[in-house]
């Protein structure tokens, strides 16, 4: 008997364990500082994930299929430096679609490669990664980059402005977070994102087309960065070269939290969420308690490897691993 | 059998084909393109080259043996800040100020001991947790930085001591201390992974982990023993540059971990484990090195380092994977 409910406690805990988690570090940062969960700073909180949250949400797609996206980060600089650049060039109507056309070209390259060509995807965003970093130095040409009239533009409204009372980044995370939400819980296609992911061979056997699923993957992911890159450069109007460098792997880390499994066929885009908000969280809360703002790194490295032990652990139903 | 050969001496040999290709081309277009009189393939230049390339190069052997071994480490960067701030901070400690010139000994020492304190860490989780290695060493990445900052905030740590300052730029035979010690450890790593058991255990779980558990070998200390090397490593190599520079910064080491496994998989190590060479990752090393320097010396701009980087490495994996596949059709035949 008392067998079976462990298992059962294990099962439970490996299925809803992230938002456990997640409750027990807002309940416990609650009674560490009244601030924490008020409204103003809630919203402070998620207004300042957002950008990571948008990432996130196009990553998690990757990953559920199977791969790896770490060219988010410079990817994103690129996107933020070319909108930047050309808002004085073109003015910001035609520069967005503008940009958006640049970074989807990227993400067309990444899924050129590693759907059609079939080649390993960590080394391939490893190399872009780099790439494109010397490609967003090339274009500046290693300066920072900034409106000049910052006063006179409606393009601040994305990463500035405020609907309904509500931050705009906000809004923009939590219409793509429904929207992306939809289309991999609710749409053929999303089904086949889970297939490949889960048992590629299996799922050309099937009949579905891996290569162009995993292309489209990429093609959402560079979407969801150019976006992160609009909300950016709105936000504080200038940049510089490096701004998203090193997002790359704190996004991952967000999707790793939310309970995607790096091999692929596992994963929402619902637990990407509460896995970006848990970061914001645990920022902002050891921050609250007076902590130095670094504590938070070691914090998601301890919280990181528990949050994926205990999902293995659940799954293979022992604490340790079998290997000798 | 014979195009067989043939594909896996062009696979071996491909990183010494490149290297050369990069002499002559640099020799070449520095002649016309370069704004310093110095010819690209001077021997001073040279020997310069391989000092630079020690940073890099002793992690990269480290990384060779955990990717050979199937694993990967992420967190060498990150390392690499720690054990230079443990050397630096250790040599101004009041305990030791009795020691005069002997603290450096002692210094070395402990920082060497962090960084394998640091891998075996590393290693432990893999071995008894399961967790795969990118996901440990990504958390660790972050942490371990996270502990760096958190010893001194955004400030520089700085000490220099002259005596180890003269230690590492004396030159032997006219080879700088650096070089050196990439040579000697590219040696020590090579015999370890040709001459000794743990080695071809290595290797063996790497190219199929369940057979070499049914073959009685023991994954997880070999795996473990393999994490405390490349700790070792990350923190010899900050002790080598940091000895001379004196002075580190909270983000220095960032970003290491690209240029490591960028020049390891240059060398043909394969990521998923099993196949790799010590010798073809110092090819690999040198490699990059020298594009980074012959880029410099053509008058390129530093960013375009980048780029050219970036797009050889996908190169070589697509090369590289054309090359395996002509080997198993070749069999089939």
């Amino acid at each position: 008997m008392a067998d079976i409910n462990k298992q059962q406690i294990g099962r439970i805990l490996a299925k809803q364990g992230i938002l456990i988690a997640f409750a027990a570090f807002m309940i416990a940062f609650t009674l560490a500082n009244p601030k924490f969960l008020t409204p103003d700073n809630i919203l402070s909180v998620v207004r300042s994930s957002a950008i990571l949250g948008v990432m996130a949400l196009g990553v998690t797609f990757v990953v559920i299929s199977g791969n790896l996206d770490l060219s988010v980060g410079s990817m994103m600089s690129f996107s933020t430096i070319v909108v930047l650049d050309l808002h004085d060039k073109l003015g910001p109507a035609l520069a967005i679609p503008a940009m958006f056309a640049m970074t989807l070209c990227l993400g067309a390259v990444i899924g050129f490669l590693v759907g059609y060509l079939k080649l390993n995807s960590l080394i391939v965003t490893l190399g872009m990664l780099s790439a494109i970093h010397g490609l967003t130095l090339t274009y500046s040409g290693g300066k920072n980059m900034d409106i000049a009239d910052k006063e006179g533009t409606w393009f601040g409204v994305f990463g500035q402005g405020t609907a309904l009372g509500i931050p705009v980044p906000i809004l923009l995370f939590l219409a793509l977070a429904i929207l992306l939400g939809l289309v991999l819980g609710k749409t053929p296609f999303g089904r086949k994102v889970y297939a490949v992911g889960g048992n590629g061979t299996a799922a050309t056997f099937a009949g579905i087309r891996r290569a162009r699923t995993v292309f489209t993957c990429y093609l959402i992911s560079a979407g969801c960065v150019a976006t992160a890159g609009v909300m950016q450069a709105s936000r504080s109007l200038g940049s510089q070269n490096t701004v998203g460098q090193g997002l790359e792997l704190e996004v991952l880390a967000a999707v790793i939290l939310g309970g995607a499994s790096l091999m692929g066929g596992a994963g929402t885009v619902f637990k990407t969420v509460i896995g970006v908000l848990i970061l914001g969280f645990i920022q902002n809360g050891l921050l609250l308690m007076g902590l130095q703002f670094y504590v938070q790194f070691v914090v998601t490295w301890i919280i990181i490897i528990l949050a994926v032990w205990l999902d293995i652990a659940a799954k293979r139903g022992r604490l340790w691993s079998p290997i000798a | 059998m014979q195009a067989g050969a043939l594909s896996n001496a062009l696979k071996t040999g491909a990183i010494w084909g490149f290297i050369v290709l990069e002499l002559i081309f640099f020799s070449v277009a520095g002649q016309y393109l370069s704004l310093s009189d110095t010819a690209f393939m001077d021997i001073d230049n040279m020997l310069l080259l391989f000092k630079q390339s020690a940073p890099i190069g002793i992690i990269a052997m480290g990384m060779t043996i955990v990717m050979i071994n199937g694993n990967i480490d992420l967190s060498v960067g990150a390392t690499y800040a720690i054990a230079a701030i443990v050397l630096l901070e250790s040599m101004t400690w009041p305990i030791f100020a009795g020691l005069g010139d002997w603290v450096i000994p002692v210094a070395w020492l402990l920082a060497l001991g962090a960084g394998t304190l640091l891998g075996a860490l590393n290693g432990l989780i893999v071995w008894k947790t399961g967790v795969d290695a990118f996901i440990v060493t990504l958390g660790a990445m972050l942490g371990y930085r996270g502990i760096v900052f958190m010893f001194n905030g955004e400030q520089p740590t700085s000490h220099l001591n002259w005596t180890l300052v003269d230690f590492a730029e004396a030159e032997v035979f006219g080879i700088a201390t650096a070089t050196w010690f990439l040579l000697a450890v590219t040696a020590v790593i090579w015999f370890i992974m040709t001459r000794t058991v743990h080695g071809r255990n290595a290797y063996a779980i790497g190219d199929n982990r369940e057979a070499a558990v049914n073959a009685g070998i023991r994954v997880g200390p070999h795996m473990m023993i393999n994490f405390m090397i490349i700790g070792f490593l990350a923190a010899l190599s900050a002790v080598v540059f940091y000895s001379e520079s004196g002075s580190v910064n909270p983000n220095d080491g960032q970003l290491y971990e690209l240029w490591v496994i960028t020049a390891v998989v240059l060398g043909g190590t394969k990521i998923t484990g099993g196949a790799g060479s010590v010798i073809s990752t110092f090819g690999g090393v040198l490699a990059i090195q020298l594009l980074r320097k012959g880029l410099g010396h053509i008058g390129a701009d530093t960013e375009t380092v980048n780029l050219v980087i970036g797009c050889i490495l996908i190169a070589v994996l697509f090369l590289d994977r054309q090359l395996n596949i002509k080997g198993k059709e070749e069999l089939k035949v």
